[in-house]
């Protein structure tokens, strides 16, 4: 029997829809190159963060998403542990509050906090930092755990998609009719029309140092360093721990296609990076470095909705480096706008045909 | 022409005076403060012109034609020799991972510094290696309950070949005459508590047919070897060992491998595959009688890995209970039904721990059918972040 909908990737995105589209009674095939989780999604830290996004329609989506995933998560790891933004110099401590503030009367519980409170919250944090704000809602899971979990009842087929019309899909093992096609490839969705790049990312693992880092702390430039599209690199510091003591560093940003090779002087910013903010770390061994690519579109905003010059072809990608936190809402507001439910949030924004989009 | 070398084991060195007497600037890079490797460990010395020794001196990233070493210093090259060689591959087994269970290279290291860590010493695992481990052991006073070779020495009738051009391999055997007659085949160690060791039979797929106890108080195990190929993540390799050319070329450019880290041979295969590298990297003509041992000593490398291959009866040795991985405390149950490596080392946290995988990723993607991925690290051993926040910009 064919599927009322293939979607086309099983990554966080891509399970998010199925899970949702299953929810309304759909019969949802996926289908993955590789299997579930095995490309973006596991290149992350599985941050589920509202800090990082001024007011706007991702905003929106993020909040959308932030409460609906306790309910989702299942055993992926749930940890409300909170966001801890920090500004490591003079100039950047005014521009900080004036964000949060902006966030909070957009809904987001932002706290300014004194550096002493910083403190007690981080013991270890760099005293110099010159501000800081606490964001109680900003969490984190495990990517892989928690897109198995949302598959879980669901068909996942591994195989490579090569064309689609939207009411059919021709992969490597041969063609599936179906009733719509959802694009979900992230950073490899350019190949289904859409103007979709990867980004490149690498995190550093320190070995475990369990306890001495308690939220995901991270440099107020790093807002910055997301928003801009300069191809050349870009780092910020990024720390936070796991529940397995090891510490995770990034964030780094570079546009040059799906090379995978890392190079020292990406580890070596990183490294700097999370040294101001924890001077401890200099003493602590790396013992893993890791890279993925994000997918990432022209004006930076998820792309969700149908295409109008391929009907029956629908698109979710190009959700950057935030696809953990904004999957429950994409893929619950994709599966209204398919099932002509009252979507969640205003699709407006991510839609299709917006300016250098399609390709 | 500035040659790198990393690893002064038999391979290492051999490269290293080859390329320097070729007129290369030399320079070998070995983690140890000692050069020959395990092989040679303490009976080497590498003073040779045109060679320059970096002792107790780890490598961690190998970027374009630039090494970079621990300090952090960086080693400009214009051909780099890999020659970091091998280490053991331990199966899992109930009780592997509680006192009293050692790799047999690790019993043959401590040995070499006179140390015994144990009284009644059983060697079990797979190949010809067991037996110098055993006689080590003997030399320095253990009373050697057993050595067992899970698989039958009758593969190497079919090996005529191979045999015929290493007979030299076969009279090294006579040395080890008389830990010989405590040799048991088609035999495993397949559960330990405490000093109570279980020893089954073994059909030829290595599933038990039947069982006994000894007491032993130590088990050393090798089940062959896993190279050490963390420098070059991106090379190609076949079963994980680097794929060579005649002139061991390995697949990224300027960097050749030699010894262990391409098939496991011994140590003459090992120092002819070092000449052949070391005589390349310079830009010379390999000398025809090194590449004539390495075209012999392979013969024997194939046949020995296909007589002395680990079989999959040893998954069903395990328990659900038994430990897969020490470092993350991962169990045979808690494996899952992962489809990818990625996948089942974030649903499990096999291999994400201290080791990085270097003991069980290979184990846990064999119990679990997954496709195993190799060894691609992209840090080839722990630095601290302060090393790295320090690395110089300029890598020429």
């Amino acid at each position: 029997m064919n599927p009322d909908v293939v979607v086309v990737g099983a990554g966080i995105i891509g399970a998010a829809c199925a899970q949702a589209l299953r929810a309304r009674g759909l019969d949802v095939l996926v289908l993955d190159r590789h299997g579930p989780a095995s490309g973006t999604s596991a290149s992350g830290e599985g941050n589920v963060l509202v800090s990082d996004k001024g007011p706007g329609p991702e905003l929106d989506l993020a909040r959308a998403s932030r409460e609906l995933w306790p309910q989702l998560a299942g055993d992926a790891e749930w940890e409300e542990k909170g966001g801890l933004v920090v500004a490591t110099t003079g100039d950047a401590a005014e521009p900080l509050t004036a964000f949060a503030d902006g966030q909070r009367a957009a809904g987001v519980d932002a706290r300014a906090i004194t550096v002493d409170e910083a403190l007690s919250l981080e013991p270890h944090l760099n005293p110099d930092i010159t501000a800081a704000v606490h964001y109680p809602q900003d969490a984190q899971l495990n990517p892989v755990k928690a897109t198995r979990n949302l598959l879980r009842g669901i068909p996942v087929r591994r195989a490579e998609v090569s064309t689609t019309d939207g009411r059919s899909v021709t992969t490597d093992d041969g063609v599936v009719s179906c009733g719509a096609v959802v694009n979900a490839t992230g950073p490899w969705a350019g190949r289904f029309g859409v103007n979709v790049l990867p980004r490149r990312g690498v995190v550093l693992v320190t070995t475990p140092i369990p306890g001495a880092i308690r939220h995901k702390v991270y440099d107020a430039d790093y807002v910055g360093a997301v928003a801009s599209g300069d191809a050349d690199l870009q780092t910020s510091g990024v720390v936070e721990s796991t529940k397995a003591g090891t510490v995770l560093i990034g964030s780094s940003r570079q546009r040059k296609g799906f090379d995978e090779k890392i190079e020292s002087k990406v580890l070596k910013a990183l490294a700097r990076r999370a040294i101001a903010l924890f001077p401890m770390l200099a003493g602590v061994p790396v013992m893993r470095a890791y890279g993925g690519f994000r997918p990432y579109a022209p004006d930076h905003l998820p792309i969700i909705g149908e295409d109008p010059r391929t009907p029956g072809l629908w698109h979710a990608t190009g959700h950057e480096g935030a696809g953990v936190g904004l999957a429950p809402a994409t893929g619950l507001l994709l599966a209204q706008l398919l099932t002509g439910e009252t979507p969640l949030v205003d699709p407006h924004p991510f839609r299709v045909d917006r300016q250098e989009v399609p390709v | 022409m500035r040659v790198v070398v990393v690893g002064a084991g038999p391979a290492g060195m051999a490269a290293a005076r080859t390329a320097a007497d070729a007129g290369a600037e030399v320079t070998v890079v070995d983690s140890e403060p000692e050069a020959g490797g395990q092989y040679l460990r303490g009976r080497a010395r590498l003073r040779h012109p045109g060679v320059t020794h970096l002792k107790n001196t780890e490598a961690w990233l190998v970027e374009d034609r630039t090494l970079h070493l621990r300090g952090p210093r960086q080693l400009p090259f214009d051909a780099l020799v890999i020659a970091t060689g091998a280490y053991d591959r331990p199966l899992p087994f109930p009780g592997w991972d509680g006192p009293g269970v050692i790799t047999a290279g690790a019993a043959q290291t401590l040995a070499k510094q006179g140390v015994v860590l144990g009284r009644r010493v059983i060697v079990s695992g797979t190949g010809p290696f067991l037996l110098p481990v055993a006689a080590a052991l003997q030399d320095l006073g253990a009373t050697l309950v057993g050595v067992y070779e899970a698989n039958s020495p009758a593969g190497w009738l079919r090996e005529g070949k191979a045999v015929a051009a290493n007979r030299h391999k076969i009279t090294e055997l006579a040395r080890y005459r008389k830990v010989v007659r405590h040799l048991r085949t088609r035999t495993a160690v397949i559960a330990k508590h405490g000093d109570r060791v279980t020893v089954a039979k073994l059909d030829d797929q290595w599933r038990p047919v039947g069982h006994r106890t000894e007491h032993a108080d130590l088990v050393c195990t090798g089940h062959g070897f896993l190279p050490r190929t963390d420098l070059v993540p991106e090379a190609e390799r076949t079963h994980d060992f680097l794929n060579v050319d005649a002139r061991q070329r390995t697949s990224v450019p300027g960097v050749y491998a030699a010894g262990e880290v391409t098939g496991i041979g011994g140590a003459d295969l090992a120092e002819a595959e070092g000449v052949v590298a070391g005589a390349a990297a310079a830009g010379r003509e390999p000398p025809r009688a090194a590449l004539e041992a390495v075209r012999r000593g392979r013969l024997f490398a194939e046949a020995l890995g296909r007589v002395h291959a680990v079989r999959p009866g040893w998954r069903t040795w395990l328990t659900r209970e038994t430990t897969v991985c020490r470092c993350e405390q991962v169990q045979l149950a808690d494996l899952g039904d992962a489809t990818t490596m990625r996948e089942l080392k974030l649903t499990s946290r096999v291999a994400m721990g201290r080791c990085q995988g270097r003991i069980c990723a290979r184990n846990a993607a064999e119990l679990t059918g997954v496709p195993f991925d190799g060894q691609r690290r992209v840090v080839a051993v722990p630095i601290p972040l302060g090393e790295l926040a320090d690395l110089t910009e300029e890598t020429s």
